[in-house]
């Protein structure tokens, strides 16, 4: 018998042997029940609850956050760019979150996807939007769908800005989840910057990815 | 009894759980060491679980969910097979440690590269994959900074989640200045500066990498998903910018829909490193054009789990999710750290798991279930509600019934006491007689307990001390005040 036929029969054995009880009687709690909005309240997606939540915790796992209105996002990038070589962006990148960047754009894939190399230089910052943002644990989802672009991107630089319509702001874990169309895609989850507890378990900042997380909560946004 | 396939691997102790325990509990500077990260753990869990009122919901969720997906397993690794494989995934199967080894082994050399990045992950040191990688002349880069520091100090790991936990910063700062080539000399013992050290260590070696090897934290059936938890971003360098990954994924890693994260993203991190969200978490499914490895393997590993599953009283332990919270919480892991376990899942986990995916006759893991004092800290702890304290208390019953019927001291023991305490009258003459016979050793004593017997009652005071017969039983006294 082949691997995967003996495990697969092995695994039926062992059930047939010793069959599990059905529905173990005494978890009816529901996974129904279990909803991150429950945590904040009645904080709609969006919401100013729910933005402020959102805030609250990327601070607290040491990103920096802005809120800005549709209009001044450009500026916002430009002035959080002061000191930077030059930006990666996903090639869908909106014209206007750079209008005040004077310096080298890098765009990935137009016409040639960006090196590694190249991401990696000194001071080259990562500028892209997410999927969906998660309040009550201060998590950007990126899926590599629209301004995104490949996980390369927003892994090599040492800055990522993340820009965040207050619409993409979910309260909870499963309506982050919930939101995104696509699980087959290239997911990441990124919390705050890169951080490391193996020593003596406590949080430090600053490991592989990047050091520096900039969030852009833009408040006005559809 | 039917016959069980039972895992191979560092999941056997080679030395008796005590034998190790007295070893360890000499070294005070790892009792510090461990006190202080274990106090510093306990304390975010305690403070990030509290902000979820749901807490306990959650953890019944959790618990039903892989109830539910080792019931239907079959299913759910046919249907996980036929999506990852739809989406590019070439899906292998390991009947134990050293078929998964070689499999890995030989994609590896199928490449011809000689150097792999390694995500931190328990079942490839459960299989030794390192070892045997390195006997076909691979090396195996271990990229997560308590992995790195152990590997750099060639020692074994202690902790489910900080394998380098016995480790303090100025150790560290040691390990790095003796072992990293190319590191400063003057590199003091901040933790962020360690940590600049180990980015700095390893960028190089992720930028050129042609093969990722890594674990999983689960295994989604419904889309052929695989997910990694981690914080530095060791892990999403390893997943992304190799052309080839390798994942060993336990059978047990399955759930059934993409939508059971939901409970598992909550549990997991607040679990492990007490934080409501690890920095990164990466999902991928099979090959994606143009983003990250376009050559994508999955070995999935029985080695004990199936035998484990055939224990109706046993199996529960296959729903850890490796968060290690019962470690962090265990009074007899903080005293005597993970290498007194002997394998590679330390504390009250581990003392329920080894000997059940390597069997209790597989060197001494025999030993391993009276590793705890049955205090049930574990599983107030455990976010999968498995109930360790049952488990350990029915593995010595299984252990001890397999011996039943061969001689043993402690049944003699038991035997002659049952004989004694069978009669009144008896007991009370041998309580008499005891008495008698310890009047000596009470002169100028002010501890009513000796240290040590001699043989062969020295078995009983190794660990603990005797207690002297009392001067007067409850029942003399009783006699004496009232009759």
């Amino acid at each position: 018998m082949n691997a995967r036929d003996e495990i697969l029969s092995r695994i039926r054995r062992a059930l047939t042997a010793a069959p599990p009880a059905t529905a173990a009687p005494a978890t009816a709690a529901p996974a129904g029940a279990v909803s991150g909005a429950a945590l904040v309240g009645a904080g709609a997606a969006g919401s100013g609850d729910v933005i402020a939540l959102l805030a609250d915790r990327l601070v607290d796992y040491k990103a920096n956050v802005r809120h800005c209105p549709a209009g001044s996002v450009g500026s916002v990038v430009g002035e959080l760019l002061a000191g930077a070589t030059a930006v990666a962006t996903p090639p869908d990148i909106p014209a206007d979150w750079l209008s005040a960047w004077t310096g080298t754009v890098l765009r990935d894939g137009a016409p040639e996807p960006l090196t590694v190399a190249r991401l990696d230089a000194p001071g080259v910052a990562a500028l892209t939007g997410c999927a969906v943002a998660i309040a009550e644990t201060g998590t950007l989802i990126l899926d590599t769908g629209p301004v995104q672009g490949r996980r390369v991107l927003t892994l090599v630089p040492d800055h990522h800005i993340c820009v965040v319509p207050a619409s993409r702001v979910v309260a909870g874990v499963p309506a982050g989840f919930a939101a995104l169309p696509d699980p087959s895609r290239p997911i990441t989850l990124v919390s705050g910057p890169s951080a490391t507890s193996d020593i003596e378990l406590d949080r430090v900042e600053g490991v592989h990815g990047p050091r520096r997380l900039d969030v852009v909560i833009v408040v006005d946004a559809q | 009894m039917t016959t069980v396939d039972r895992g191979s691997g560092h999941i056997v102790t080679p030395l008796p759980f005590p034998r190790y325990a007295a070893r360890e509990l000499g070294d005070a500077q790892l009792r510090t060491n461990l006190r202080r990260a274990t106090h510093t753990i306990r304390d975010k869990r305690l403070r990030v679980v509290g902000e979820v009122p749901e807490w306990e919901a959650l953890r019944w969720a959790g618990a039903a969910t892989k109830d539910d997906a080792l019931a239907r397993l079959p299913a759910l690794l046919e249907q996980f097979e036929a999506a990852a494989t739809a989406r590019g995934a070439t899906v292998h199967w390991a009947r134990d440690a050293t078929e998964a080894s070689a499999i890995v082994t030989d994609l590896v050399r199928s490449t011809g590269t000689t150097e792999v990045v390694k995500v931190k992950s328990m079942v490839t040191q459960e299989i030794r994959l390192n070892e045997t990688l390195a006997e076909a002349g691979i090396a195996a880069v271990e990229t997560d900074l308590a992995e790195l520091i152990v590997q750099l100090a060639d020692d074994a790991p202690s902790h489910i989640l900080v394998p380098a936990i016995h480790y303090n910063r100025g150790q560290i700062r040691d390990i790095f200045r003796a072992r990293m080539a190319g590191v400063d000399p003057d590199l003091g013992d901040a933790p962020a500066a360690l940590a600049e050290a180990a980015r700095r260590h390893l960028r190089a070696k992720f930028l050129t990498a042609k093969v990722g090897i890594s674990g999983a934290n689960f295994a989604i059936a419904e889309t052929g998903t695989l997910v990694v938890v981690e914080s530095e971003g060791n892990g999403r360098m390893c997943l992304t910018l190799p052309e080839t990954l390798i994942s060993v994924v336990g059978i047990e890693k399955l759930l059934p829909r993409f939508a059971d994260l939901d409970v598992f993203l909550q549990l997991l991190p607040r679990s492990s490193t007490g934080e409501r969200m690890n920095p990164y978490t990466s999902l991928w499914t099979g090959v994606t054009p143009g983003d990250g490895p376009q050559n994508v393997h999955i070995v999935l590993l029985d080695n004990g789990r199936t035998a484990t599953l055939a224990d109706p009283h046993g199996r529960e332990a296959l729903r850890c999710i490796r968060c290690s919270a019962c470690l962090n919480v265990c009074p007899v892991y903080e005293r005597v750290g993970g290498h007194a376990y002997g394998s590679v899942y330390p504390g009250p986990i581990g003392a329920i798991i080894s000997p059940q995916l390597a069997g209790q006759d597989a060197g001494f893991n025999r030993s391993l279930p009276y590793a705890s004092t049955l205090c049930g800290a574990c599983f107030d702890a455990c976010p999968v509600r498995i109930d360790i304290p049952r488990i350990l208390v029915h593995l010595r019953q299984s252990g001890v019934d397999a011996k039943r019927g061969r001689p043993s001291a402690e049944r003699t023991a038991m035997r002659a006491l049952s004989f004694l305490m069978r009669d009144r009258r008896r007991y009370a003459a041998a309580l008499r007689a005891a008495r008698r016979g310890a009047a000596p050793l009470r002169l100028g004593r002010r501890r009513d307990t000796l240290r040590r017997l001699p043989w062969p009652l020295s078995a009983w005071t190794t660990s603990r001390d005797a207690p002297l017969p009392p001067g007067e039983t409850f029942r003399e006294w009783w006699s004496r005040e009232r009759a």
